[in-house]
């Protein structure tokens, strides 16, 4: 319960720093650069939309930095998030609906599968050290974990797309395509996010196997392992639930703290590929100066990235009986 | 029991001691000449530290100048072709290795000494003071880097390179205060930490004399993550055209390729080489990395003749 609890405040807190980041940002900045943004706003849009952009920006506004910090703070937690400049007269929010799907889907099922297979390849060269698999795998990907994501994504798109033409060059979906669940445009769909999802697979899965191979070879030179050994187990069920299971945790925090440059590689691979999801569209929000739907994009991403850090927790909690204790 | 006789301790102590340290830089460089990923991954830096310092002797055209002929296949002349405003595309990139190298260097000093002041002094510290310091470190650890720097740098618009190292530093700098955290929590019950204190050495000192070189070999991993790190950031942000377009660097280049649709328009070099240095580099840094880790953590080293040892 107290484990529990603290991973909630720690939740709290993140969230609250990241909606000061927001609010303190634009006021810290020489010449406040949303005066711009909120002079091609005069006179489109109704007071009151006007007023919370005011407050959310310290813009034309008489109250004091703690009445707006606290009028910004209300007006998000209740869904105000003002109007996209980019998408006038649409509110931030609906703009921001219309690309969540996106980025939900492709990063993080291509998250889920790095990590699961990665582990997976970790845990066994990290078993068989020296054997074949153990010297070529993690080195090849400590060097690919170097590549900056767009490189890959350029490259895939270079070699797959523009000289061998299997794939399209990028956005979701054609744009002859009519939404909907048909078989056809599900195919699309895939078709457009093979290569985006290899990008991401290919330059996050090395960290998962370092990290995982170099756990399990501390795990292995446990007392208990060498007990499960005596005990004459299958070496399957060592590897697994005896090594694999206790290496793996480390590898569970390591995988909730390096969400978030996965999140910020997947940013540059969506731009690559024009792919319209949040990264996308946070990109096309900055060149427009659509400062509202920037913020907005960039709390999104965060909380995003602290939901899938809460669940790893619980995942956690199941797996490790230490967590459950009270002490 | 017998008595107890108070010897004077013996002269030669801080020369040992001396001679102690001077051992574990030793130890450190043998151990680095010994393991091949440490091998290739300094000498590609190497490289690199020549073609930041000395560009001009490998490339003799001058990067911005637009004089040669639009959009060139590679030649003899101009090895990796020309731009689509005709300037020298191996030229481009042996100078733009200045930048990148130089952003990486001071961005991972800065948040190397960023992440050693605050995860060492949170470990050293304890209580309310580690768990103010804890939680600051992970709410910058878990809050996504780069769409950050996106934000700032979307509000400082042609703000130059201070703003984009302050910015790189500021939101590099967690991942190293947490391992150099818990590294020096393992420390803390040892028990030349413990004489230190007996002996009444100030904390600072205990910190700085007998924390900080047991963990060299790590701080030095990190800074190499953080350069790492840099690298890969800086070139994103110019990439996507946040940085300063007229800056001469291979983020820049990208942007300008991608804005020029290089990859169509068949000057496909324009764009991948410059992804290619930045590879190499961010390569580099991390085997150097990789290889640390192995300094530091003897289990992790490779095994020779694992076969016939396995069983013993």
């Amino acid at each position: 319960m107290r484990y529990v609890l603290r991973r909630l405040g720690f939740f709290v807190v993140t969230l609250w720093s990241c909606l000061t980041i927001n609010f303190v940002l634009p006021r810290l900045m020489p010449g406040n650069p949303a005066i711009a943004m909120m002079a091609r706003f005069r006179g489109r849009v109704n007071g009151q939309v006007l007023h919370a952009l005011e407050i959310a920006f310290g813009v034309n506004t008489r109250q004091s930095e703690i009445a707006q910090y606290f009028g910004y703070l209300g007006n998000t937690l209740t869904g105000h998030l003002g109007v996209s400049l980019t998408f006038f007269p649409n509110t931030v929010l609906q703009v921001v609906r219309s690309a969540i799907l996106w980025t939900v889907v492709l990063v993080g099922v291509t998250t889920i599968i790095g990590f699961v297979l990665g582990t997976l390849i970790g845990m066994i060269s990290g078993w068989r050290r020296g054997s074949k698999l153990d010297s070529i795998l993690p080195p090849v990907f400590v060097v690919t974990s170097a590549f900056p994501y767009f490189f890959v994504a350029l490259l895939l798109l270079l070699a797959f797309s523009i000289t061998l033409g299997w794939t399209p060059l990028g956005f979701g979906y054609a744009n002859t395509d009519t939404i909907g669940w048909t078989w056809h445009f599900v195919g699309d769909v895939l078709d457009h996010a093979i290569l985006p999802a290899c990008t991401i697979l290919v330059t996050s899965i090395g960290g998962w196997i370092l990290t995982m191979r170099n756990n399990m070879i501390t795990t292995l030179a446990e007392d208990y392992v060498r007990m499960a050994r005596a005990k004459g187990l299958s070496p399957a069920r060592i590897m697994i639930d005896y090594a694999g299971r206790n290496a793996i945790l480390p590898n569970l925090t390591g995988f909730a703290m390096s969400l978030g440059f996965v999140v910020s590689g997947a940013i540059l691979v969506e731009y690559v590929f024009s792919y319209p999801g949040l990264g996308y569209m946070l990109l096309e929000a900055v060149q427009n100066e659509d400062f509202a739907l920037m913020q907005t994009l960039f709390l999104l991403i965060t909380i995003a990235v602290l939901v899938a850090i809460l669940v790893v927790d619980f995942v956690t909690l199941v797996l490790d009986p230490r967590t459950r204790s009270e002490k | 029991m017998g008595t107890v006789t108070l010897r004077p301790p013996p002269a030669r102590v801080p020369e040992a001691i001396a001679r102690l340290r001077a051992g574990t830089v030793g130890n450190l460089a043998r151990a680095l000449a010994g393991n091949r990923k440490a091998l290739v991954g300094s000498a590609m830096l190497a490289f690199f530290a020549f073609c930041a310092l000395f560009p001009g002797v490998l490339a003799a055209d001058d990067p911005n100048a637009e004089i040669y002929a639009r959009g060139a296949a590679p030649s003899a002349a101009h090895l990796l072709g020309t731009t689509s405003y005709g300037q020298d595309v191996f030229s481009q990139l042996i100078w733009g290795t200045r930048q990148s190298l130089v952003i990486a260097v001071v961005v991972g000093g800065l948040a190397t000494v960023l992440s050693v002041a605050i995860g060492v002094t949170a470990a050293y510290l304890g209580g309310i003071a580690d768990d103010v310091l804890s939680l600051f470190t992970d709410v910058f650890l878990v809050i996504p880097a780069f769409p950050l720097i996106v934000v700032i740098a979307a509000y400082s618009k042609n703000g130059g390179d201070t703003i984009l190292i302050a910015v790189l530093v500021a939101t590099g700098w967690s991942y190293g205060a947490r391992q150099l955290r818990s590294q020096a929590l393992s420390l803390r019950s040892r028990d030349f930490l413990v004489a230190a204190k007996l002996r009444g050495e100030r904390r600072w000192r205990i910190i700085v004399f007998e924390i900080l070189p047991t963990m060299t070999s790590l701080i030095v991993a990190n800074f190499l993550g953080a350069a790492l790190y840099a690298v890969l950031a800086a070139a994103g942000l110019q990439f996507i055209g946040l940085g300063n377009p007229s800056s001469m660097s291979w983020g820049t280049m990208l942007y300008w390729a991608e804005n020029n649709e290089a990859l169509q328009a068949g000057m496909p070099l324009w764009a991948v080489m410059p992804g290619v240095a930045i590879a190499m580099l961010g390569g580099a840094f991390s085997l150097l990395n990789f290889a640390f880790d192995e300094i530091g953590n003897p289990a992790l080293r490779p095994v020779r003749r694992a076969r016939g040892r396995r069983h013993p």
